[in-house]
């Protein structure tokens, strides 16, 4: 079942939550809401569950307009971010909750509960409290709580948020297959890119109440669409200059700019991502940059190395593969030189432009 | 007496016999407050309410027996508090409940306002308290005429007595219930509505088993402070022996009888109140365990977000 969202504006007292977000969602694919905290990102999910009402917009849920519908009618599985399992109830309960409230006979809920603790991994828990459970337990058992009505589509809020890093890399991946599996419609709200472009089909990128780019991760972290999508998703070294004849001149660095091919001077930003800077120790290329090395710290899958450049007072960050890293034997103090393989240069607009 | 329920979590002083000198005042202090906090209890507390039992149980059981029961008046006391309180404790639940979960789960104008507005009734002095109701339904009161036209009795008679019982022990359930509730939040009740249940349904099976303990607490406390209510009930209730007397005004009345006989009888009457007394304190012990242990696994739980 795909979700249409037209329009949506919702305020919080002075603050814009959300300021006129349309956003379709195809059927059975598996989308995420990707931004900073304060983004409005939950918040228009749960406008799509109907937990919140949205001052103007409309949802659609295929054709139809389910903007006026309660949570109750819309029959929508929602995970929260902490979880919310029943305290008081067992797993086996808090599983059955939603065929309970809707009088389901017994034999139906019994076989119905098991399938779903086998779903999630949890057989042979029904009888715990949530309070016994780990929080990767908790979390399966509320997603077990949310798929047991058969939903139209499953909304979760920050599904991983509260768990640690390896619990919640195991769980991505088994939320990936879960989908696979059953091709429900799911949207999940992160403010964790990574797990964003791992899980998803579809990335919205999401600031300030608005939508910034949506795509695929491939289009959304190829081609980023704005300097907000671009420092976003992943460290960035920025750099402040000027366009002008096809060219962007970043201080020593020049590059290539066909965007631009006017005559007239406009002030610019660059950013290149880590490992798209380059190190030499000698000159090299038509434009690189005098720098001194900072730190090294070879540790991880790659090296993280970071070099002050004294003729700019700037502090980039270059990602080295550990070969090139190896090959080059670099030290604290060391002089080199930066060139960028890869820019993305954003031009501000041009109001804002003139001095 | 009563207390103001205070059963939130309070940090424990670890005492570690190493630092003691570091961080313990001398034991010349320390015996002092002790042994004066214990003279204090045991003159004000346990003597007074071991010599209630003392002159109730002076000529035996038989003869205590014989004062509860073989007094119609004395009797009639103890029906009418059994009659009063239920009902005054029941207007309580309905109040305290709706009271929290408007102030818990709503964000409205007037809030704070209604807050400090529950409180009241422990600040106005029963007398007062009795006096209000007086002022309403009084003969000469603003709706005395009316209610004497229509045959309606309220002052003098147990609607009376209800109300101002009612008043006094209003803040009793919605106190307790508040901070449960306010630890507990709304997730849980938001999460069954998601899954598809109605209010009613949330409710029951929801809001109604996480907070049991806790309005179970406030249940007991209100419902002592209740049967225990003089001052208010002593300016509404017409004091009309064996028709509106509850029983803390039979003490009163037979206490004031002057002769031997009721003098007794006073006492075998405060005793089986000081028995109440006692009895909540116990059941008060336990439900404060299980409140704090819900409040505990709410703060647990809030901690691993």
């Amino acid at each position: 079942m795909s979700i249409i969202v037209k329009n949506l504006s919702k305020q919080f007292g002075n603050f814009k939550a959300l300021d006129n977000v349309s956003l379709e969602v195809p059927s059975g694919s598996l989308l995420a809401l990707l931004g900073p905290s304060g983004s409005g990102k939950t918040t228009l999910l749960r406008i799509i569950a109907g937990l919140e009402n949205a001052d103007s917009g409309q949802v659609q849920y295929e054709n139809e307009d389910v903007t006026q519908q309660s949570p109750k009618d819309r029959e929508v599985g929602f995970v929260f971010q902490h979880y919310a399992l029943f305290r008081h109830m067992t797993v086996f309960e808090n599983v059955a909750f939603g065929m309970r409230v809707r009088h389901r006979p017994k034999s139906e809920i019994n076989e119905r509960v098991h399938e779903l603790l086998h779903l999630v991994r949890l057989e042979g828990l029904h009888q715990r409290y949530p309070s016994q459970l780990s929080g990767g337990q908790r979390q399966r058992v509320a997603l077990a709580r949310a798929l047991a009505v058969k939903p139209r589509m499953l909304l979760l809020d920050e599904p991983f948020g509260a768990l640690d890093a390896k619990v919640r890399q195991e769980l991505r991946q088994w939320l990936r297959q879960l989908h696979d599996e059953i091709h429900l419609t799911t949207v999940f709200v992160t403010h964790d890119q990574e797990e964003a472009f791992e899980v998803a089909d579809r990335v919205v990128v999401m600031n300030k109440g608005h939508i910034e780019q949506s795509g695929t991760p491939q289009e959304v972290f190829d081609h980023p669409a704005t300097p907000f999508v671009m420092d976003f998703l992943g460290n960035v070294n920025v750099f402040h200059g000027r366009v002008e004849n096809g060219m962007a001149m970043m201080g020593a660095l020049n590059i290539a700019y066909p965007d631009y091919p006017h005559a007239e001077s406009r002030n610019a930003t660059a950013y290149v991502r880590p490992h798209e800077l380059d190190i030499e120790h000698a000159p090299f290329g038509t434009s690189s940059l005098e720098a001194r090395v900072m730190q090294v710290n070879p540790a991880g899958s790659v090296a993280k190395v970071r070099v002050f450049s004294e003729e700019f007072g700037l502090a980039l960050n270059v990602d080295l593969n550990l070969e090139r890293y190896a090959e080059l034997q670099l030290k604290p103090g060391d002089l080199v030189y930066v060139a960028a393989r890869r820019v993305r240069v954003f031009m501000p607009p041009a109001a804002d432009y003139a001095i | 007496m009563h207390s103001i329920p205070k059963h939130l979590p309070t940090a424990k002083v670890a005492a570690t016999s190493r630092s003691r000198s570091a961080q313990e005042d001398p034991w010349w202090v320390r015996w002092t407050l002790i042994s004066l906090s214990v003279l204090v209890l045991i003159v004000l507390v346990i003597l007074p309410v071991a010599n209630v039992f003392y002159h109730a149980f002076s000529n035996g059981f038989g003869a205590y027996w014989k004062n509860l029961t073989g007094d119609p008046a004395t009797l009639h006391a103890i029906q009418l508090t059994l009659f009063v309180v239920p009902i005054a404790v029941f207007a309580n639940v309905i109040f305290g409940v709706a009271a929290a979960w408007a102030i818990t789960r709503f964000r409205f104008p007037g809030r704070t306002i209604l807050t400090t507005i529950i409180d009241l009734p422990f600040a106005i002095s029963p007398v007062v308290a009795g006096l209000m109701f007086v002022l309403l339904f009084g003969a000469r009161g603003y709706f005395g005429p009316w209610l004497q036209q229509h045959d309606i009795k309220i002052l003098n008679a147990w609607p009376a007595i209800v109300l101002a019982t009612t008043f006094v022990t209003l803040p009793f359930v919605a106190r307790e219930l508040i901070p449960v509730m306010e630890a507990i939040g709304s997730e849980e009740e938001i999460a069954a509505i998601s899954l598809g249940a109605n209010g009613w349904q949330t409710f029951w099976r929801v809001t109604i088993p996480n907070i049991k303990w806790g309005l179970l607490y406030g249940v007991i406390l209100c419902n002592a402070r209740a049967m225990g209510e003089f001052g208010a009930v002593y300016v509404v209730c017409g004091r009309i022996i064996g028709k509106t007397e509850t029983m803390p005004i039979r003490v009163n009345t037979l206490f004031e009888g002057g002769t031997a006989a009721s003098y007794a009888s006073s006492f075998a009457v405060a005793s089986l109140l000081t028995m109440l007394a006692l009895v909540t304190l116990f059941i008060k012990i336990a439900l404060e365990h299980k409140t704090q242990a819900d409040l505990k696994e709410a703060a647990e739980i809030q901690q691993t977000e």
